[in-house]
C-alpha cells in the first residue's frame, strides 16, 4: 500500500516536470517570433518603453485573442504591454475595484451609463486633447457624445453594432416569393403571409440568463425611433417624457402587434424562456421566416447553428442567412439603432492615453476589423476590411444614417436600463402582462435624482 | 497562424514567479513576527507574560472578527439607511421601498415560501430515509446515492434540474424536458414549467431540497447510531410498534440533532441565491432575497436598496442562531 503510494506521487512529479518542460518550450517559440511590422507607423506612441497597461473589459476569449493580435505590433514597437483583463462580472466588479482604489487603467465600457455612474466617483480621467481631437477627425459627433459625461469628453468609442436588422433566409424567402417589406406596414402584411403558411413569420427569444428581456428592450427601442422621432426618444432615454407617457405606450402596443400574436411567434409565454441564441435558430432550419437581432447574431449562428452568412442576392445557399433593414413606418424613414463600447481611462499616465489615442486610429480599427468579426464607426473603416456582407452594410448604415441613436437600455441608469426594463419586458410575454402595468411598473423603477 | 502563440507573451513561469516570490516573503515575514512575538514574551515578567498570552491568542482573531465581519456588518447597515451612492442619509426609505414595493414583497414572499418548505420537507424526508436504512444491509449504497446531490454545486444542480423542466414550444422540434415527457406520458399537455406561478418557485425549491436532503439523512443517521440499543430493545419488551418507537422513543432521542439539521439548511435556504439566478434570473416571480440583493446592490448599482435587503436578510437570520444557540445550551446543561 504504502509503496504504491509513493510510485503514484513519483509519476505525478515526473508528469509535472513533463508538463513543465513542455511548458518552457512553447514559451521559449513564443518569445523567438518577432513581428517584421514598419514601426514608423508608431511614431506618435513612442517614448514608453517598459510599460504596461491593464485593460479591463467584459470581452472575454475567442474574441479577446483577436484584439490581442491587433495589439502586437504596437505592443513591439512601443515597448508597451497592454494586460487585457477579461471578465463577465466587468459590471459589477469595475464599481468594486475603483472604489476599492484599483481601478483599471483603461475600461471598456459596454454601456454608457455605466461610464456616468464611474465619473460621478471622481476617479475617471477625461480624455487627453489628442484623443479628443482623434474622436473628432474621425467619429460623428453622436458617437463622441456617448462617450461625453456632463460637457466632459472622457470616453473613446471602440467597436460597434448595429441593431436595426430583420434576419431572414434568402432561399426561403425565393423559394416561397415573400418580398423585402419597406415598411412596417409591409411587414406586418407579409407576416399575415407567412402566418397563412406552414412557417412561422417570427422567431423571438428573450432568454439570457439574468439579462433575460435585453431582447424585448431593443424592439421597443427600434420602434420608439420608427414612430417617435429622435428627440422624443431623447427625451425618453432621460425620462423628461415619462416611461408611461401616452407616446410610450403606442409603441409598445406596436411591438405587441408582433411579439403578442400568437399567430407570429407561436407560444408567447415561451419567448421569455426560449434563449436568444436558440431563438434565432429557427431561421437556420426554416421553422420560421424572420429574427430581428443585432449584427452580432450572424456570427453565432454561422458558429453554433450551422448558418452561413450571404447577402440577399445568394437564394440558393441552404442555410444561408442574411438581413433586411428593420423598416420605418414609411420607406424614407430610416433610422439606425446600435451600440457600441467606449475606452475610459482611470489614469493620465502617458502609456495609457498613448493606448486609448491608438485605439481611436484608422490604422487600428482597419486593422481589427480585417482579422474579422468586428467593426466600429471609425470613419476611416474601409468597407473592403470588413469580409462579412451583413457587417459591411451595418458600417455604410453607421457611416450615413441620417438618424443614428444609441440602444436606450445601456444609456439609461443601470437600475432601468439592466434592472426593470429587462424584467418587466420578460413579465410582458411571460406573464402576459398588461402594457400599462408595465410601463407604470418601470417608471416606478426609475431613480428618483 | 503564428499570431495565436504570440499573443501569449509571457510564459508561465513567469507569472507565477512574482506570486510565488510574494508568498514565500509573506510565509517568511509572518514567521519572523511568530519567532519575534515569542523572543519578547520571554524576557517579560511572568505576571506580563499572561497578558502577552492572551493578546497573542486574542488580538489576531479579533482583528480578523473586526475587519470581516463587524466593520461590514456595521457599514452595510450605515449604508442601509442612505441613499443609492451611499452620499446623503435618506432614513428608513429603502425600508419602506422594500416593504411596499409590490415585485419586493413578491420576494419576500417567496423566500417565506422557500424558508418553511425547504427545510421541514427535506429533514422530514432525510429523517425517514435514515430511520427505515438505520438497520438495512446494503444501507451505505442508498445512502451515498442520497447523499451524492451534497457533492454537485447549486449552479450545476440547477443546469441539471433546467434540463428535466425543459419546455419545447414547437411541436416540430425535440422535446428533452423530463417532466414534459413524464406528463405527456400520463396523458396531459404539459405547461411552459418554469413560468408557471406559483408552481415554480416550488420546482426550484424541488431542487435545494435534493440538494439537502442528503445532508439532513446523514446527520440524523448518525444521531440514530447513538441511541443506546437498551432503550430500544427496552421498548420492543414494552410492546410498542414500529411506528411508536419512531415517534416515542428516536424522535425524543435525536431531538438536538433535527434542531441542528433544521437550522443550518434554514439559514443555507435564506441566503438561496445561485438555484434562482441560474434557473430563471429571478424572472416569472420566482425571485428571492439574496438575488434581488445582488441585483440592487452590484446591477443597479444602489447600494441603499440592496444593504436595505442584506439587512432584512441578517435580521431573518438571527432568530433561528439564537435559537440554535439556545437548544445548544440546554443541551449542554442536560448532559
Amino acid at each position: 500500500m504504502r509503496a504504491t503510494l509513493r510510485r503514484r506521487s513519483t509519476i505525478g512529479v515526473a508528469t509535472l516536470a513533463v508538463a513543465a518542460l513542455a511548458l518552457s518550450g512553447c514559451a521559449a517559440t513564443e518569445e523567438e517570433a518577432t513581428s517584421d511590422a514598419d514601426c514608423s507607423a508608431y511614431a506618435d506612441y513612442l517614448g514608453n518603453e517598459g510599460t504596461e497597461v491593464e485593460m479591463y473589459t467584459t470581452i472575454v476569449s475567442p474574441e479577446a485573442d483577436l484584439f490581442q493580435e491587433s495589439f502586437l505590433d504596437f505592443e513591439e514597437c512601443t515597448g508597451i504591454t497592454i494586460n487585457w483583463n477579461g471578465s463577465q462580472e466587468f459590471e459589477a466588479q469595475l464599481p468594486v475595484r475603483v472604489a476599492g482604489g484599483t481601478a483599471p487603467d483603461l475600461a471598456i465600457f459596454p454601456q454608457p451609463g455605466l461610464l456616468a455612474a464611474m465619473v460621478a466617483t471622481g476617479e475617471m480621467v477625461p480624455a487627453s486633447s489628442a484623443v479628443a481631437a482623434s474622436v473628432d477627425a474621425n467619429y460623428t459627433p453622436d458617437w463622441k457624445n456617448y462617450g461625453t459625461v456632463d460637457g466632459t469628453f472622457y470616453a473613446a468609442p471602440l467597436g460597434a453594432n448595429v441593431k436595426s436588422f430583420v434576419w431572414y433566409s434568402p432561399k426561403t424567402f425565393a423559394d416561397n416569393g415573400w418580398a423585402i417589406p419597406s415598411t412596417w406596414s409591409e411587414l406586418l402584411a407579409l407576416s399575415d403571409t407567412i402566418a397563412a403558411t406552414d412557417v412561422q413569420p417570427w422567431c423571438v427569444g428573450f432568454g439570457s440568463g439574468e439579462a433575460t428581456g435585453w431582447v424585448g428592450t431593443d424592439w421597443m427601442e427600434d420602434l420608439m425611433l420608427r414612430f417617435q422621432d429622435a428627440a422624443t426618444y431623447d427625451k425618453w432615454v432621460s425620462n423628461e417624457m415619462k416611461f408611461n407617457d401616452p407616446k410610450v405606450a403606442e409603441v409598445l402596443a406596436e411591438a405587441g402587434k408582433i411579439l403578442k400574436n400568437p399567430d407570429y411567434v407561436g407560444d408567447v409565454a415561451a419567448i421569455a424562456t426560449t434563449t436568444f441564441q436558440d431563438g434565432g435558430a429557427g431561421i437556420v432550419d426554416g421553422s420560421c421566416a424572420m429574427h430581428r437581432q443585432a449584427s452580432f447574431i450572424g456570427g453565432i449562428l454561422a458558429g453554433d447553428y450551422g448558418a452561413e452568412i450571404v447577402t440577399p442576392a445568394d437564394t440558393d445557399v441552404e442555410g444561408g442567412i442574411t438581413t433586411f433593414y428593420f423598416p420605418g413606418v414609411s420607406a424614407d424613414n430610416k433610422p439606425a439603432l446600435g451600440g457600441g463600447e467606449f475606452v475610459g481611462a482611470f489614469s493620465d499616465r502617458p502609456e495609457v492615453q498613448a493606448v486609448q489615442l491608438y485605439l481611436t486610429s484608422a490604422d487600428w480599427n482597419n486593422k481589427k476589423a480585417s482579422l474579422g468579426g468586428w467593426f466600429s464607426a471609425h470613419l476611416g473603416l474601409d468597407t473592403a476590411n470588413v469580409a462579412d456582407p451583413v457587417n459591411a452594410v451595418a458600417v455604410e448604415i453607421l457611416q450615413n444614417a441620417t438618424t443614428f441613436r444609441f440602444d436606450a437600455s445601456d444609456l439609461m441608469p443601470a437600475a432601468v436600463g439592466a434592472g426593470t426594463f429587462w424584467k418587466e419586458m420578460t413579465a410582458w410575454v411571460a406573464e402576459d402582462k398588461a402594457d400599462k402595468a408595465v410601463l407604470d411598473a418601470i417608471q416606478a423603477g426609475w431613480p428618483a435624482s | 497562424m503564428h499570431v495565436i502563440d504570440l499573443v501569449a507573451r509571457k510564459t508561465t513561469w513567469e507569472i507565477i514567479a512574482p506570486n510565488l516570490i510574494t508568498l514565500i516573503s509573506g510565509l517568511v515575514a509572518f514567521a519572523a513576527l511568530v519567532v519575534l512575538i515569542f523572543l519578547l514574551a520571554e524576557r517579560t515578567s511572568v505576571k506580563a507574560q499572561e497578558w502577552v498570552k492572551y493578546l497573542v491568542f486574542l488580538v489576531p482573531a479579533l482583528a480578523l472578527l473586526i475587519i470581516g465581519l463587524i466593520y461590514p456588518a456595521a457599514r452595510t447597515i450605515l449604508l442601509s439607511f442612505m441613499n443609492a451612492n451611499s452620499e446623503e442619509f435618506v432614513g428608513v426609505e429603502n425600508y419602506i421601498w422594500a416593504f411596499t414595493r409590490p415585485e419586493i414583497l413578491q420576494v419576500l414572499l417567496n423566500t417565506a415560501i422557500w424558508v418553511f418548505v425547504v427545510p421541514t420537507v427535506s429533514t422530514f424526508i432525510g429523517l425517514v430515509i435514515a430511520y427505515l436504512t438505520d438497520r438495512m444491509k446494503s444501507a451505505a449504497v442508498v445512502k451515498s446515492l442520497i447523499f451524492m446531490p451534497m457533492a454537485i454545486s447549486m449552479v450545476g444542480a440547477s443546469i441539471i434540474w433546467k434540463f428535466v423542466y425543459d419546455y419545447e414550444p414547437s411541436a416540430k422540434k425535440v422535446d428533452i424536458g423530463l417532466l414534459s415527457a413524464i406528463s405527456k406520458g400520463l396523458g396531459m399537455e404539459p405547461p411552459n414549467w418554469l413560468l408557471e406561478n406559483p408552481l415554480n418557485t416550488f420546482l426550484l425549491i424541488a431542487v435545494m431540497i435534493w440538494i439537502q436532503t442528503g445532508f439532513a439523512m446523514v446527520v440524523l443517521s448518525a444521531a440514530m447510531k447513538n441511541i443506546p440499543d437498551e432503550v430500544v430493545e427496552a421498548s420492543m419488551l414494552d410492546g410498542a410498534s414500529q411506528l411508536k418507537r419512531f415517534i416515542q422513543i428516536t424522535i425524543p432521542m435525536i431531538r438536538a440533532s433535527i434542531v441542528v439539521v433544521l437550522t443550518t439548511i434554514t439559514i443555507g435556504t435564506l441566503k438561496v441565491f445561485d438555484i434562482v439566478r441560474t434557473m430563471t434570473g429571478g424572472n416569472f416571480q420566482t425571485n428571492v432575497i439574496a438575488n434581488e440583493m445582488y441585483t440592487q446592490t452590484f446591477r443597479s448599482l444602489n447600494y441603499g436598496t440592496g444593504s436595505a435587503l442584506a439587512v432584512i436578510l441578517f435580521l431573518g437570520v438571527v432568530p433561528i442562531i439564537l435559537y440554535n444557540i439556545k437548544q445548544l445550551r440546554l443541551e449542554r446543561t442536560e448532559r
